[in-house]
């Protein structure tokens, strides 16, 4: 019996018999504009800054073990915070999600590169420009005021502290607006012919919705920023209310971006696990439209629900109400997507490796982190709880359960697409354990800390709550050991793993039947989709139909099958053998 | 089981694809230069929208507006202002005819005089500002209205810098063509981008 996946490897002959290309270590040093150099390059600039942030995590954690404020200053410790916070979102997740798409969304939609290859590069570059402005402020001040640098708080101390970090983050946000123009032309416009919309991997769908955030959401950041920067700079009172200026405007533009910002972070890792489990579950995905249009829906909530960030700003009863609303109605689609994930699995062939873990993971977390953001939506428990480990312990089950675990899962994935070789599974799992029990041991006690009225962002804090902080910072511990069995498998896999070939999981989608690591161009002519990207399973496509005629018709030509398969299909000898056949209606 | 995600519709659509698809192989790589930049200028217009959005949040919180004791906005100069960068936009339209035409010096004329008219329209503004009675920091009225008003201007600066290289590359023969003038398009589209801000920006400044 012919399987689907050996239909579409057929289809795709000339691809898949092209030769690999291993690149040199230095490739990734140089002004690439090869999607796929890029896309490491951002996977492990990104990774870096991940062990910068997570070292200063485990510093504040330190200092947190005691009550008293007494391994770092009170000063230096809002600086940790802040850096740590602007260094997750803008230095890791973020880049990091579109390190992946620059990876895979040409892979995927069968194009040759980006739509903008040298844009694409410019906007890697940024990434190292604005990380290394961000660590500079260590060596001349640290902004203090927190990622969301609210005025007056980020305008009255540490200024300039706080106009590196306005550089910093209009630079990354330049850098994530530009990513975003390239992967949105190219998913709309280069996908190949044969590919609707509605045949595009999901993957591909959580990007178009990212990249509509990222458009819409951050030119509205800088904005806030620029005014920012004359209220530092120049003197003016825009969130100075002695001069008539207002300090909730920036509240709002600040979460105008900043809330669409939690889905730009989350909804590439929903892709990247929407292609993941099918594949390890061996089944077909359930709900493919589901999951695409909720893609859509959340962005388009996500656009709506950022004043549930200010209900103790001042924010009037009736529009609290609204925000309220529609933050729970966005648990809707996102439950949509854990059901449909739920549902892959359900009764699946399962492959418990690394990949397939922290998927189950991602979404066994998610769901956690997604619970108390149903919590947090409802204002009176909201005014309850503001600003307190409650709310760090929602947003980590989210940001790292979710996002984190995501990325992990994607890296054991594409791994052996990345590098054409296999990681150690041993060394996966243990890597799973520890990072499972780390994170689950560091932010499951903040949520009763927080709600035992622990504030956030604070080098003290009342000495009953010792224990529980103590249990958070021994987890902190074993997260920053679980990264090392990580980085030794990759570092040691990428030399000495096992060849993978080109689809060692046997999966669909359009990256699988290029060798691994792909040529420069990906492809030999274009792909085409002999099966859809979830068909696991699936015993009869009618395209297969149409391929088994036209292979009868030749074999009865005298040409034999495997030469066949060699021509590839777009080849224009095979259209003049096929034109005199017309398909039947 | 669920319905596979090719369907037999499309997959005969697929098979037409697969096998036409040596018509459009090979081209190198594909231009979506203009629909990039459509996408690109939504991201630049939602960054005046964040200011306007400030803007009128301002007006709407403030007791009076603009602050009592503002002196009064003259209307005359950026009245005609107003009235050279829009009339601008066709001006600059005709070029794009031209070209497609194959008359380079079609192109130059009007691309000379769009960029005329950007650097009047600048100096005008540059006057305004020299005959203000209020400065950056004299109340939030007037620090909202020299953010946005030069905000505006730095991207007339960049329309005219744009203009002035197409006119630069047009004296090099054959550099544009009625088949390739993607530089021609794109300085038109931004232009016509800034004349659609700064009505916005008259509007909510000026009148209201």
């Amino acid at each position: 019996m012919t399987t689907t996946v050996e239909i579409q490897t057929k289809a795709n002959q000339a691809t898949y018999d092209q030769a690999p290309l291993f690149r040199s270590w230095r490739d990734y040093f140089t002004f690439s504009t090869d999607h796929k150099v890029i896309a490491i390059q951002y996977l492990v600039t990104s990774f870096t800054f991940y062990l910068i942030g997570g070292l200063i995590a485990a510093l504040m954690r330190t200092e947190l073990a005691t009550p008293e404020s007494d391994f770092v200053s009170r000063e230096l410790y809002n600086g940790l915070l802040t850096v740590h916070g602007t260094v997750m979102i803008f230095l890791w997740i973020v880049p990091a999600g579109a390190g992946l798409a620059n990876y895979l969304i040409p892979l995927m939609v069968g194009a040759k590169d980006m739509a903008f290859p040298k844009l694409n590069a410019v906007a890697f570059w940024l990434i190292p420009i604005g990380g290394a402005l961000l660590m500079a402020s260590f060596f001349f001040e640290t902004p203090q005021a927190g990622w969301t640098s609210y005025p007056p708080l980020s305008t009255l101390n540490a200024k300039l502290g706080q106009i590196i970090w306005v550089g910093s983050v209009l630079i990354l946000g330049t850098s994530s607006i530009v990513g975003a123009i390239n992967f949105f032309v190219t998913i709309i416009k280069m996908r190949i012919p044969g590919m609707g919309l509605n045949q595009m991997p999901l993957f591909c769908w959580a990007m178009l919705s990212t990249s509509g955030l990222v458009l819409i959401g951050t030119p509205v950041l800088a904005g806030a920023l620029i005014l920012l920067t004359f209220d530092l700079i120049a003197g003016t009172s825009f969130f100075n209310p002695t001069g008539g200026g207002d300090p909730i405007v920036y509240q709002h533009l600040f979460w105008f971006y900043s809330h669409p910002a939690v889905y730009i972070m989350i909804l590439p890792l929903f892709g990247a696990i929407s292609e993941i489990i099918p594949v390890h579950a061996r089944k077909p995905i359930f709900g493919y439209r589901a999951i695409a249009y909720s893609s859509l829906a959340i962005s388009f909530l996500g656009l709506i629900v950022w004043a549930h960030h200010m209900f103790t700003s001042g924010t009037p009863p009736w529009l609290r109400m609204f925000f309220m609303i529609a933050t729970m109605i966005i648990a809707v689609p996102t439950g949509i997507k854990v059901f449909s994930w739920t549902a892959t699995l359900w009764r699946g062939k399962l492959r418990l490796n690394s990949a397939m873990l922290f998927a189950i993971g991602f979404v066994s977390m998610f769901v956690i982190g997604g619970l108390s953001g149903i919590m947090l939506a409802s204002v009176p428990f909201d005014i309850h709880v503001h600003d307190t480990y409650f709310v760090v312990a929602h947003m980590h089950y989210v940001l790292f359960g979710g996002s984190v675990f995501g990325l992990y899962s994607a890296l054991y994935h594409w791994f052996p697409k990345m590098t054409g070789r296999m990681t150690n599974e041993f060394w996966g799992k243990v890597h799973f354990g520890l990072t499972l029990v780390g994170f689950n041991l560091t932010f499951l006690p903040m949520h009763e800390a927080g709600l035992l009225g622990m504030n956030r962002r604070v080098a003290e804090y009342d000495p009953s709550l010792t224990f529980l902080n103590q249990l958070a910072t021994v987890g902190s511990y074993l997260l920053a050991v679980s990264t090392i069995p990580f980085i030794i498998n990759a570092i040691w896999s990428w030399h000495y793993g096992p060849l993978a070939g080109n689809n060692p999981w046997q999966g669909l989608t359009l990256e699988w039947i290029t060798p691994s690591p792909p040529p420069a161009e990906n492809f030999e002519g274009e792909p085409v989709l002999g099966v859809g990207p979830y068909d696991y399973g699936v015993t009869e496509s009618p395209f297969l139909e149409k391929l088994k005629d036209v292979v009868s018709g030749l074999t009865e030509k005298g040409v034999a099958f495997s030469e066949v398969q060699a021509i590839d299909l777009s080849a224009k000898t095979k259209t003049a053998l096929l034109d005199p056949q017309p398909p039947n209606e | 089981m669920q319905s596979p995600t090719v369907n037999p519709a499309q997959a005969e659509l697929n098979y037409h694809a697969a096998t036409s698809a040596a018509s459009h192989d090979h081209h190198g790589h594909p231009d979506h230069r203009i629909f990039g930049l459509i996408v690109f200028l939504v991201a630049e217009g939602m960054i005046f929208m964040g200011l306007f959005t400030a803007y009128l949040t301002f007006r709407a919180v403030a007791p009076a507006w603009p602050p009592e004791g503002t002196p009064e906005l003259e209307l005359l100069l950026p009245g005609i202002n107003t009235i050279i960068l829009l009339s601008s936009s066709f001006v600059i339209h005709n070029a794009d005819t031209d070209i497609k035409k194959n008359n380079v010096n079609g192109l130059r004329l009007w691309f000379g005089l769009t960029a005329l008219m950007g650097a009047i329209f600048l100096a005008g503004q540059v006057y305004e500002y020299s005959n203000l009675e209020f400065g950056l920091r004299t109340n939030i009225f007037a620090s909202t209205f020299y953010v946005l008003t030069a905000f505006h201007g730095l991207h007339v600066c960049v329309g005219l810098v744009a203009i002035l290289a197409v006119l630069w590359r047009s004296l090099k023969p054959g550099h544009y063509s009625s088949e390739q003038h993607f530089g021609v398009e794109a300085a038109e589209i931004y232009w016509h981008f800034v004349d659609v801000i700064w009505i916005i920006l008259f509007l909510l400044l000026y009148i209201l």
